[in-house]
């Protein structure tokens, strides 16, 4: 069943349109993460659907109902910041009860309430401290209560993990996935970090310009990228493109024929100029190339040992290509080693179009 | 649940244009609307009562050939640019003396800068008895000695408006300090690193570096003196009452006695209109340059 | 290593830099600040000892030499006898006078530019910036300008002459500063929350009172100590929207020092002149850093 629908939403400030008819589907009960750079619409989108921003014209339902003239405390969302935004002379008690105390909800029920939020985030013993006491981690998680008491049918967060310092943000991160198990409300969340994104979501819908690039689960757009554009913005390190041109059953780059051995293309394979990406994880190095497709020995020119993995350096059909190693791997720029991939892994994008070929 | 109603336009946000009342009415009745009434009327023969009788640009020429109007000007002009350039220069000086890390800032920052919660009132009061000729500075190093010494400001029509600049100093350039100290503390710690690295003297620094820097610190303090200087009229009253005889009037004062004193209106409007022209010519470039570009951006 | 150096010689530089407390550096630097300090404190300083002084020893000593014989006196009289036209009730009248329109204009200009502020920076409609404008550059006509289309006005509603009509005069110059305060310091203020108390479910005076006013108390301390020497450090106001016995105490202590009738008795002056600069001079010594936020805040942002 359908939980929030944004059908045609544009948005305009003055002559610069921020969203161009944008659609979006969410199920209820699904984990949606907008993702993209900043300056790409998904906070803006995310404000239009809670009432915060007057959209120029579409709609938004949520719950069943056209809410796109609501105020934003009459659309059924929470909602929970990047700076936290607790109010900051009420103790925590307050900012979980604020919103129920202007909806004039009888003071047993919002007591009730606010002692569920509170056993749910583990911040039962901070109730009566003001937020200028509280930790990030701990401001967070009232910020959440906050939207928790309101017992809504849908969250929105936007990008309520920044402002936090790498070790809380990964904790806040599983937290945040434990509590969607168990609440199973619809939850739309918008970061930058494709990481959040990866982990959290059902699904994804990149964005870029205002406009969706690709809205699918994480495993599709990491391995089937719908355009160039998505192929680069997802995966770290990223993606290694060659230019060249589709040639008979092979890619011709600076010299070198790639093959096209086990690729699925997604219609015609036709021919003409394209990008042929393939991302760092899936060059394979050492013995276990000889039997691919697709092997050659390059000189390694630079390593980069990260502790978990090495990234290593090479120059492959005359552009700088990066792969990924073993971390316990012991090489040395200067040295002389095997590489391959299996062209399945690979993504082939049009020159003009950039789509998916 | 019926769906919400599109709010109308004038209806949206009502209780934000509400509460703006007071504003909207401030601005568009006593602002726009006083400055054109009094730009109006300075065309008008109006005495006692404000009459719309109008008589073309004839006050302005009596204004001009008024001798007291000129001196007026010329008193505003002197103290204008001379208030300028040493507010600026000891404001700065001030600030730079202070922000040597010297011990106890906080003691030399409120003596500086107490003069400036006193009133000019008070201000011109002090320094009236302080330039007393009897009893203050010129008597005191008259006992020292210097028997023939003479330091009477406030009684020499050709110096009075220096005496006059002095209360000013005294009073102003604490607050043009503390605007310099911002903004000398604004400026990046590095860039002092930078330059001693370098090995670029300190005075040097502040000329070539730190000054340019602060444009606009000393735009904005350039602003607020000017802005000041026309309003100056409490000071002359209590110091010197424009005297001796009309060697330090003032356009305020000009304008005031003639409104409230004189009875010709007509004068008065005239002579605020005149101001009113001074101030444009001031704000109306600084604004361009600080706001007309930023929108454009 | 130690033993290459010839004895004599200036140590070895190491650890801690040797600095002396009084370098050339140091003795002209705190020199300078001194003499500065000691030119802006005189007057304060010759106020206090004439004041104290009696008037055949103001005739005879020098302005700067401290009271032989102290008196309070000068203070007395200054404050309860002095004459001013009609009246000699001293100064008092005046105090009594300027606190009776500081309170009310103080309260009332912060209250309309708090919610000015308030509305500007965050409910902002069609036209509401071009109000802002307007009213920020009203900030630079002169005065004498719109005097006389103001004492019009208040004729015309009854309060030319009465402390009303000086308080709504104090209110109107005092709205383009304070709003401009209070813009910028709501404009500081993460739109988040605004946002956050919004999906709460409050409304326009809801976000007023609960949220924005309980977070604002420092910038309506900074406002409110540059209203309160402004207010009562005004003169031509006072002198034009009021009659002779509602003026405040500025008017009323020029009119009795510069009054021409009589002996110039000039420790009385003295005395007068402190008394009005007194409030102040403690709104200034106490408030210390605020004082100079406050005018930092409303000069350079003005």
């Amino acid at each position: 069943m359908t939980s929030v629908l944004v059908k045609d939403l544009t948005l305009k400030f003055g002559a610069l349109t921020v969203l161009n008819t944008l659609n979006l589907d969410i199920a209820e009960g699904e984990f949606l993460v907008l993702l993209g750079a900043s300056g790409c619409g998904k906070s803006t989108l995310l404000n239009c659907i809670a009432g915060l921003l007057d959209v120029s014209a579409g709609e938004i339902h949520i719950a069943g109902r056209n809410v796109t003239w609501a105020e934003p405390s009459e659309r059924g969302i929470g909602m929970v910041f990047q700076s936290y935004a607790l109010y900051p002379q009420m103790t925590v008690e307050g900012n979980l009860s604020f919103g129920l105390r202007n909806a004039r909800m009888p003071k047993d029920e919002i007591a009730k309430r606010v002692a569920r939020a509170a056993e749910v985030l583990q911040i039962g013993p901070l109730l009566k401290r003001k937020p200028g006491a509280l930790s990030g981690g701990q401001r967070q998680r009232v910020a959440i209560g906050r939207a928790l008491v309101r017992d809504v049918d849908v969250f929105l967060f936007d990008e309520p993990l920044s402002n936090l310092d790498a070790k809380l943000r990964a904790d806040l991160r599983v937290e945040i996935k434990r509590l969607h198990h168990r609440l199973k409300n619809t939850m739309i969340y918008v970061t930058h970090d494709q990481i959040e994104a990866m982990t959290l979501a059902d699904r994804i819908a990149i964005m870029k310009g205002g406009v969706i690039q690709q809205l699918d689960s994480p495993t599709e757009i990491y391995n089937r990228p719908q355009n160039k554009y998505v192929a680069g913005f997802i995966g770290s390190p990223e993606i290694n493109f060659f230019d060249g041109a589709l040639a008979g059953d092979g890619f011709a780059t600076g010299g070198t024929l790639l093959p096209l051995t086990n690729y699925a293309f997604q219609g015609a394979p036709g021919a003409g100029p394209a990008w042929y990406g393939i991302r760092p994880e899936h060059i394979l190095s050492g013995e276990v190339a000889r039997g691919l497709p697709f092997a050659t020995e390059v000189e390694i020119e630079i390593v980069e040992p990260m502790g978990s993995d090495t990234l290593a350096w090479a120059t492959l059909a005359g552009i700088p290509v990066r792969f990924r190693m073993d971390g316990q791997a012991r090489v040395q720029s200067g040295d002389r080693l095997l590489i391959g991939f299996d062209p399945a892994r690979a993504s082939l994008f049009d020159k003009t179009t950039e789509k998916r070929l | 649940m019926p769906e919400t109603q599109r709010p109308s336009q004038l209806l949206r946000n009502l209780n934000a244009k509400v509460a703006s009342v007071p504003m909207i009415l401030t601005a568009m009745f006593v602002f726009v609307g006083g400055t054109l009434w009094t730009v109006l009327y300075s065309f008008t023969d109006s005495k006692l009562l404000p009459r719309l009788h109008f008589v073309g640009l004839s006050q302005y020429d009596r204004l001009w050939s008024t001798a007291r109007w000129i001196v007026s000007i010329e008193n505003l002009a002197i103290y204008g640019v001379l208030s300028l350039v040493f507010s600026l220069v000891i404001g700065f000086v001030l600030a730079a003396l202070l922000d040597q890390k010297i011990r106890f800032e906080n003691v030399f920052r409120t003596i500086f800068l107490y003069p400036f919660a006193l009133s000019f009132i008070v201000t011109g009061l002090v320094w009236q008895w302080i330039l007393n000729p009897d009893f203050g500075v010129q008597h005191i190093i008259r006992g020292l000695g210097f028997s023939k010494f003479v330091f009477d400001p406030l009684y020499n029509q050709e110096i009075v408006i220096y005496g006059v600049l002095i209360a000013g100093l005294w009073q102003g350039t604490g607050l043009i300090m503390c605007l310099m100290l911002a903004g000398l503390r604004g400026i990046d710690e590095e860039i002092w690193k930078a330059a001693r690295v370098d090995g670029i003297p300190m005075w040097k620094t502040y000329i070539f570096i730190i000054i340019p820097m602060m444009r606009p610190v000393f735009i904005t303090t350039l602003v607020i003196i000017a802005s000041g200087i026309v309003k100056l009229y409490d000071l002359i009253v209590a110091q010197t009452g424009g005297g001796p005889g009309i060697s330090s009037e003032v356009p305020a004062k000009y304008v005031y006695d003639f409104m409230f004193r004189a009875q010709n209106l007509g004068q008065g409007f005239a002579a605020s209109t005149m101001m009113l022209l001074a101030v444009a010519i001031v704000i109306i470039p600084w604004a361009y340059l600080e706001f007309g570009g930023k929108k454009r951006g | 290593m130690a033993s290459a150096i010839p004895p004599g010689d200036p140590a070895v530089p190491q650890g801690p830099r040797p600095r002396r407390a009084f370098s050339a550096r140091n003795i002209t630097l705190y020199g300078a600040l001194v003499l500065i300090a000691a030119y802006y404190a005189l007057p304060l300083y010759v106020m206090i000892v004439t004041s104290l002084k009696t008037m055949p020893e103001i005739r005879l000593g020098n302005i700067f030499s401290p009271p032989v014989q102290i008196t309070f006196q000068p203070w007395i009289k200054a404050w309860a006898e002095a004459c001013t036209g009609l009246n000699c009730d001293g100064l008092s009248r005046g105090f009594w006078n300027s606190v009776r329109i500081t309170v009310p204009s103080v309260a009332i200009s912060i209250a309309i530019a708090s919610i000015n502020g308030y509305a500007l920076s965050l409910w902002r409609f069609r036209g509401s910036e071009m109000f802002f404008g307007i009213l920020v550059f009203g900030a630079f006509i002169p005065y004498q300008v719109l005097i006389y289309p103001i004492v019009i006005l208040l004729r015309d509603i009854g309060l030319y002459g009465t402390l009303w009509g000086l308080i709504i005069v104090h209110s109107i110059f005092g709205m383009p500063i304070l709003t401009l305060l209070f813009r910028n310091y709501f404009g500081s203020i993460p739109e988040e929350l605004f946002k956050a108390a919004r999906v709460d479910g409050a409304g326009f005076w809801g976000i007023f009172f609960r949220v924005m006013l309980p977070m604002s108390l420092p910038i309506v301390v900074v406002a409110m100590i540059l209203q309160v020497t402004g207010i009562w450090n005004d003169f031509l106001f006072g002198v034009i929207y009021t009659k002779p016995d509602l003026y405040p105490m500025t008017v009323q202590l020029n009119n009795i020092v510069n009054s021409v009738q009589g002996v110039k008795e000039y420790n009385v002056n003295m005395a007068a002149t402190l008394l009005t600069g007194l409030v102040p001079l403690i709104v200034y010594f106490v408030s210390g850093k605020l004082f100079v936020r406050g005018i930092a805040a409303g000069a350079v942002k003005g």
